[in-house]
């Protein structure tokens, strides 16, 4: 198994939007390896043929009934906003 | 209400005094929470209390219509601090949520609410379910009630410790990987999570859509029974949700004649504490008094599900987290340069280290490159160990064994090592993989701390798996007081 390095957990928190510090890199670094090292045994099994589970429970579908129904107003939605204005949610700029 | 009173009452007791007039709801809560604001043990159960809400809803419950069929009116619930709830904070003990009103409730409480129960507080948890000892936590662990220098468990440590410790007649859990059953185990107290869809996922804060479930956590089976009929119904906003199969019901029974019992040797194997092996061997032996036939049966894969359920999962909550990023909700760092700045250091303030550590391990298991490797492959395992349990429900009724390899372990002891921690559930994670209902009874102390008996049935099976366990529990005669609380409340040993 490929060792995970500094820079590949640097990669992985940039996919997961983690901004975090050199020396919380180099810890997680040294866990992700013990822990894929003990649950990555399951990568060497030869599974050829065996269906993946893409649902927990078999069931067969279900249809809604169509007909309007109340949802959220938009203060409400917007009554946990860090920044909101004009019923809007304020982020700010992209670039800097 | 004496405290003594507040140990030993299930639900059902105190919806029979609310019943005769003996005690009013308000009375009652206001009981519970004055027990919770003394709390002499810093058992740290609950994250939210509101004297004024839990009136309000008191008030709500009293204005319902339907005399016979709200049998619990009046009776108080804890509630898991990932369940929406409208009128109290709902923070998955997360720092990210600190904060957050929820602006509708889960239909579980809805649920609770219609049928007349009170709410009472939210209880704390391992922060967005991830963990097994309730130290994860944002806002301090919880304390064991039968020793408060250990853990309760978790992620439900909250609901179980407010059980056990007298703080709630009863309460509402969430199971991913064995958080309602583990912690049940480990404070003496009834847990059970329902098949998968059974109870309505709508309004959970979710960890692991796939395998996410609510169940009740209880003094004893037929509360159980009592709170799992209020919650168990199918619901059009969660799609997966199909409700039980027939109605919930307790057939309460004093054989099991009849009863063939699978006992799986992956679960008494290694790595099943010595003490906690020799109390359900006596356990089984007492269901083979009452008529049951013990059948070994074989998981061959079970050996894989802890290290599937440490890919799908983690890899759900990559993707079900996303959602925490500071725009709309929670947390929102301040200062920063721009929009992927705020991204990136919100997430990072408002996440701790262990849902850090999961996002990164789910991250890196769905990334490009790695994605057939593990989770395609712990995909793949999830199919076979739910063909392990569809054979082995060919040769018995249902399964048993240990809930928790371990009874509680102490404070701190295995926050340095993840692996360690994560062997915690090893147990129970097969049903969740393979979405089968599972329950945990208590049924005797290994030294001084109680043990679960795990109770684990085909799909829907939740009410032959009640009877089953209720007719075992009048067997093994477990008293849920703390021996230690029971002395604090001027109580002589039972």
């Amino acid at each position: 198994m490929t060792k995970i390095t500094i820079e590949d957990t640097r990669h992985v928190a940039k996919l997961a939007r983690l901004g975090l510090a050199d020396e919380q890199l180099e810890t997680l670094t040294g866990e992700l390896n013990t822990i894929i090292e003990s649950i990555g045994k399951i990568a060497e099994l030869d599974l050829e043929g065996v269906e993946p589970t893409t649902h927990a429970l078999e069931v067969v579908n279900v249809w809604g009934e169509d007909v309007p129904h109340t949802s959220l107003t938009a203060e409400q939605a917007l009554s946990n906003a860090p920044d909101p204005e004009n019923g809007l949610f304020r982020v700010p700029k992209m670039h800097s | 209400m004496t405290d003594l009173d507040l140990l030993t009452l299930t639900a059902r007791d105190a919806a029979g005094l609310v019943a005769s007039g003996e005690v009013s709801p308000a009375e009652l809560a206001n009981s519970y929470l004055d027990r919770i604001a003394a709390d002499p043990d810093r058992t740290n159960a609950f994250l939210h209390t509101d004297r004024a809400a839990t009136h309000a809803s008191v008030a709500h419950a009293a204005t319902l219509s339907g005399d016979d069929s709200l049998t619990h009116r009046g009776v108080p619930l804890a509630i898991k601090d990932l369940l929406s709830t409208k009128d109290m904070p709902t923070t998955c003990a997360s720092k990210i949520l600190e904060g957050f009103h929820p602006v509708y409730d889960a239909t579980s409480v809805e649920l609770a609410r219609a049928a007349g129960l009170v709410n009472l507080g939210k209880v704390n948890m391992d922060e967005f379910a991830m963990g097994s000892s309730n130290e994860t936590s944002a806002f301090g662990p919880v304390r064991n009630p039968w020793d408060p220098t250990t853990v309760p468990g978790g992620s439900s440590g909250g609901s179980a410790a407010a059980v056990a410790g007298g703080f709630a007649p009863w309460a509402l859990g969430s199971d991913t990987g064995g958080s309602i059953r583990q912690p049940a185990a480990l404070c003496g107290i009834v847990g059970l999570k329902p098949t998968y869809g059974v109870v309505s996922r709508y309004g959970l804060i979710a960890f692991a859509s796939s395998l996410d479930q609510i169940g009740p956590m209880t003094k004893d089976v037929e509360d159980c029974a009592d709170l799992l009929r209020i919650i168990a119904a199918p619901d059009p906003r969660d799609t997966t949700s199909v409700g039980p199969r027939e109605p919930i019901r307790l057939k309460k029974r004093d054989r099991l004649d009849g009863v063939r019992l699978g006992l799986p040797k992956q679960f008494m194997a290694e790595g099943i504490d010595p003490d906690v092996k020799s109390i359900i061997e006596e356990n089984l032996r007492q269901a083979v008094d009452l008529g049951a036939a013990i059948v070994d049966v074989d998981l061959p894969h079970a050996e894989y599900a802890l290290a599937a359920y440490y890919l799908i999962a983690p890899a759900e909550a990559s993707s079900n987290l996303a959602r925490f990023d500071g725009v709309r909700y929670g947390h929102r760092a301040a200062n920063v340069d721009n929009l992927g700045d705020m991204y990136d250091r919100t997430r990072a303030e408002g996440f701790g280290p262990e849902v850090q550590r999961r996002i990164m391990i789910g991250t890196y298991a769905l990334s490009s490159g790695y994605y057939d490797a593990y989770y395609g492959q712990a995909q793949k395992v999830r199919t076979l160990i739910a063909d392990d349990f569809r054979k082995v429900f060919e040769h018995c009724d249902l399964v048993v064994g240990p809930t928790s390899p371990t009874t509680a372990f102490g404070l701190g002891e295995r926050m340095d090592d993840p692996l360690a921690m994560y062997a915690s559930d090893m147990c129970t994670i097969p049903t969740n993989l393979a979405a089968l209902p599972g329950m945990s009874i208590p049924s005797g102390l290994s030294n001084g701390m109680p043990v679960g008996f795990q109770i684990m049935g085909p799909a829907f099976s939740e009410n032959e798996m009640l009877s089953v366990a209720w007719a075992l529990e009048q067997s093994f005669q477990f008293d849920p007081v703390p021996p230690r609380l029971r002395a604090a409340a001027g109580g002589a040993s039972a």
